[in-house]
């Protein structure tokens, strides 16, 4: 099994900088921008993004960040192990607002899917956008990113590490040969 | 989880894993939309063989937020009371295609037949059996003691060194009997105070510290004071003397109430007889869960539901 | 006519001593070595054990009235694969066993079934509802000869009545078997009363409710001069108050039932009802201070409360379950596990408590008999050796609420003879065909 880095430390930084002046360059500004995590990693991911953003707008208002836990809008909740869900944290109505969605690996979509029924039942925000550090390709629903941190084309049994400081204390995105079986893939297969 | 029959069986892990579920469940209740699709297409049934309208509405309410099917089965007046068997109930049950069962029945351990019998395949959930258990009034319980305690920052923490105090009826009572395994998994320490007809032949392997003072273990200033419902058939029984009796000595009192430490809280599974094991002062106050209780009830259910009735079987 | 003819060659005597038995009309009529075994089945008895006929003081034979529980034929074909030639069959049945009418109809239906003698006990009180005397003395006169008494089931809880029933089988030498259990201490019993029907959440039966009632009889029994039987002692407590009964002269005999000599209340965990039993299984220290009574003679025989139910009695929750187990089938077994191989009884000692001592506080002839010349034909060849997984198809009765499915237990009953003809050969129960016609060729024909 070879296990091979894709991304380093600088490369994600690097990356999340990009995505943060896109998200800016999109919604013209850092008004009524709300960016929510999609759990683990994607939180984490989430709050750099707004942390950046705010350092290259330190004028506008606090760019609100929090986060979006789709478990229970999972569409495979019973065919895998029960999952234990994470906390959701909303920061404040979503109504009218400029939503974007973090993930640190796009690939079926299904918890894209999920995110966008659980956003949903918190609100009606006008536009909701999706960014993610990694596009692995391989989707199954009619979903694509606005925002994509790098495209990685693998193939499916190929498993993508993203490690994040916050989470995991080490930073970088590496693949692997993989197991074909998959074993515990966090923020890699997202199935 | 395959099944919930008594919190004896929970590790720490579980239970806590539980609560923090419940903790995600009761953000919902806070939601523009109070629901969640969770377990659409699954069929929850309310199995009562003894009349509990609070605790059949709680598990009620907990499916449908959940996007459940319910389907109330009371056996008060069904084919069940005409000699029906739990058994032939089961079947029927299974042949409806219930996923999860959440049974109330008055003989202990009905609900671990039901697991263990081989005649349904659902979730079962222990919703009271007889004098045996009620895990999900002990993990309410002790999700509203970790929420009276540690606020937003209770995720991932268990009661260690919390004092609860139980006072009542312990002999028929299995809202103590859950609540002692659970509190004692969560690191609190339990003390049980009744009149010794009350306590059980032997408690020897209880983790608990039995006693028949109320006054004393007031003034040992526990953290929460949880009250037990007197049921009126004891004082036909000669359990003790009569209820102006009990009330005197057993009984939460105003006067016991205003002795009581600052930081105490005061609980009761309700329904409460205001006056015989607790004043209404005490029952009101802010330091009393009640109303919290029955809240805190629907996001425990919730969470027990969900641990269940999603993820694939076998793997549970 | 020819009646059956067995040669059974190189037994062992439970004294240890090794023998062949000629079985002919009736009674065996020859032992040693050497016999003829002209006209005789041979048996090869090597390696296998010969039991006098063993004698079950307790079983619930549930006819008439609970058919569907048992019957007294299928009853008999339990008693015989267990390797009983007698049992006593409890009065609880409906209508109840309290005239001389339904004691004489056991009795016949027991000669008719063929497998065992089945010897009707007479209840105590009329419809066992402890208010007023049976008709004792009837039923002692009747064709059933009933010389033991009991509401087995129910216990003679008014002392009164107790004292005049103990009083009044005087006069026939009968006896009285008290069910001891105080009924105001375990209304809605469950189970043994301690640490753990606390944690289940169970209605206790405390131990204080059989003794306290053993201790009230074996005083009344000696302040009027009369014979007391106590069913199925449970406790370490019980154990005590009888020997200090014994101790005092006091005239009492005591049984155990084979469960509560091996099984502990730790099986009522998984509130699977079939170790639901009344007297209910006790601790540990009770199965050890059981054995020891049984041992030291504290304790007079062993019983097995047989009591049959049907499938759904034990399908269901605990509380609705029905209490009792079957246990002919297994008895044997049983005993030889809990006291034989544990060293607390030998073979000879085991004749003792499940053969002779129970045919004579029966006072029932012709049962219990050492394997001699002239002793009537009364007998079981057992295999000590061999072990099985006890299952359903070693049940021969209709109930089969038996505690020791799945358990491997040892020994096996490989025949056993009543009145000379086989009702068990190669361990398999015979016909009730067969045993018709065993019985046509017996001497004289007649049914006794
Ligand atoms: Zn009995």
């Amino acid at each position: 099994m070879t296990e091979r880095t894709v991304l380093t430390q600088a490369d994600i930084t690097r990356a999340l900088t990009r995505i943060s002046h896109e998200i800016l360059e999109s919604n013209r500004g850092a008004e009524n921008l709300v960016i929510l995590g999609i759990p683990t990693r994607g939180v984490a991911l989430a709050k750099r993004i707004a942390e950046i953003i705010q350092r290259i707008e330190p004028a506008s208002a606090a760019v609100r960040v929090g986060s979006l836990d789709v478990t229970m809008y999972r569409d495979d909740l019973a065919h895998t192990r029960t999952r234990t869900p994470a906390p959701t944290q909303v920061p404040g109505s979503i109504d009218g607002a400029t939503v974007v969605l973090v993930d640190d690996v796009l690939y079926s979509g299904r918890t894209i899917r999920a995110a966008l029924d659980a956003l949903g039942d918190h609100g009606r925000p006008s536009v909701v956008r999706l960014a993610v550090l990694v596009d692995r390709g391989h989707r199954e629903l009619p979903i694509r990113a606005d925002f994509v941190g790098k495209n990685l084309p693998s193939a499916s049994h190929e498993r993508i590490n993203v490690h994040v400081t916050e989470v995991d204390g080490d930073e970088f995105v590496s693949i692997d040969g993989g197991s074909i079986d998959g074993g515990s893939t966090d923020g890699g297969t997202e199935s | 989880m395959r099944h919930l029959l008594s919190t004896k069986s929970l590790s720490r892990v579980e239970a806590i894993t539980l609560l923090d579920i419940a903790e995600d469940m009761a953000d919902v209740a806070n939601r523009e939309v109070k629901k969640l699709p969770t377990l659409r297409g699954k069929t929850v049934v309310n199995l009562f063989f003894e009349d509990s309208t609070r605790t059949r509405i709680s598990f009620e309410a907990a499916a449908k937020r959940l996007s459940a099917d319910v389907i109330n089965f009371s056996a008060k007046g069904s084919s069940v009371s005409k000699g029906e068997s739990l058994k032939d109930t089961a079947q029927t049950l299974a042949a409806m295609g219930a996923d999860g069962v959440v049974i109330r029945h008055p003989a202990s351990g009905a609900p671990q037949v039901l697991a263990g019998s081989g005649w349904i395949d659902a979730g079962i959930i222990n919703a009271g059996d007889g004098t045996h258990e009620h895990p999900t009034q002990a993990l309410l319980d002790a999700f509203t003691i970790r929420r009276r305690l540690h606020g937003t920052a209770s995720r991932g923490r268990g009661l260690d060194g919390v004092t609860v105090t139980i006072v009542g009826d312990i002999l028929h009572s299995r809202v103590a009997r859950s609540n002692l395994w659970l509190l004692d998994t969560l690191g609190a320490h339990v003390t049980f105070i009744a009149p010794p007809t009350l306590v059980p032949a032997d408690t020897s392997a209880w983790p608990a510290t039995i006693g028949y003072d109320l006054d004393a273990a007031i003034d040992a200033g526990p953290d929460v004071v949880m009250m037990l419902r007197i049921q009126a058939e004891r004082m036909n029984a000669a359990f003790f003397p009569n209820s102006r009796e009990y009330s005197r000595r057993w009984g939460l009192d105003d006067e016991r109430f205003s002795r009581l430490s600052s930081h105490s809280i005061v609980m009761h599974p309700g329904p409460m007889n205001r006056g015989l094991e607790i004043s209404s002062a005490a029952a009101d106050s802010d330091r009393s869960t009640v109303r919290e209780q029955v809240a805190n009830g629907v996001s425990v259910r919730m969470a027990a539901l969900y641990l269940l009735l999603s993820g694939d079987r076998e793997d549970s | 006519m020819s009646s059956e003819r067995y040669l059974v060659r190189g037994a062992q005597l439970s004294d240890g001593t090794t023998t062949d038995l000629l079985l002919a009309d009736g009674v065996i009529t020859g032992t040693g070595t050497k016999l003829s075994d002209a006209g005789a089945t041979v048996i090869d008895a090597d390696g296998l054990i010969a039991l006098p006929g063993l004698v079950d003081l307790h079983t619930h034979l549930r006819e008439p009235g609970y058919e569907q529980s048992e019957t007294v034929l299928t009853g008999s074909q339990a008693a015989a694969i267990g390797g009983f030639t007698t049992v006593f069959a409890m009065a609880n049945t409906s209508p109840v066993q309290d005239t001389a009418g339904v004691v004489e109809q056991v009795l016949a239906l027991g000669e008719s079934a063929g497998y065992v003698t089945v010897q009707p006990i007479g209840a105590v009180t009329v419809g066992l509802e402890g208010v007023r005397l049976a008709e004792l003395g009837a039923m002692a006169a009747s064709r059933a000869n009933v010389r033991v008494f009991s509401d087995d089931g129910f216990c003679v809880s008014d002392p009164l009545l107790m004292r005049r029933a103990l009083e009044y089988v005087k006069a026939f030498d009968g006896v009285v078997a008290q069910h001891s259990q105080e009924p105001r201490l375990t209304v809605g019993a469950q189970m043994n009363e301690g640490a753990l029907s606390s944690e289940l959440g169970l209605t206790g039966w405390p131990a204080v409710a059989e003794e306290s009632i053993i201790a009230r009889d074996v005083l009344l029994a000696e302040h009027v001069g009369s014979r007391l039987h106590v069913c199925h002692l449970s406790t370490a407590g019980a154990v005590d108050v009888v020997r200090w009964a014994k101790a005092r002269g006091i005239n009492v005999t005591a049984e155990v039932t084979p469960h509560h000599l091996l099984l502990t209340e730790e099986l009522v965990a998984g509130y699977d009802a079939r170790y639901k039993v009344n007297p209910p299984l006790r601790r540990r220290e009770d199965v050890e201070a059981l054995r020891q009574g049984l041992a030291d003679g504290t304790i007079d025989i062993i019983a097995t409360d047989h009591a049959p139910h049907p499938v759904e009695s034990k399908d269901c929750e605990w509380d609705a379950a029905a209490n009792g187990m079957v246990g002919l089938e297994s008895a044997l077994s049983v005993a030889h596990a809990a006291v034989v191989e544990t060293g607390f009884l030998n073979w000879k000692d085991l004749v003792r408590v499940m053969s002779t001592t129970p045919a004579r506080i029966g006072r029932i002839q012709g049962q219990g008999q050492q394997l001699a010349v002239g002793a009537p034909a009364e007998l079981t060849l057992y295999d000590p050796s061999a072990r099985r997984v006890f299952g359903r198809a070693n049940l021969m009765g209709k109930g089969v609420n038996s505690p020791y499915l799945e358990m491997t237990l040892p020994g096996q009953v490989l025949a056993t003879f009543h009145r000379g003809y086989a009702t068990v050969l190669d361990g398999v129960l015979r016909s009730t065909a067969q045993i018709d016609a065993a019985r046509a060729d017996l001497v004289g024909g007649s049914n006794e």
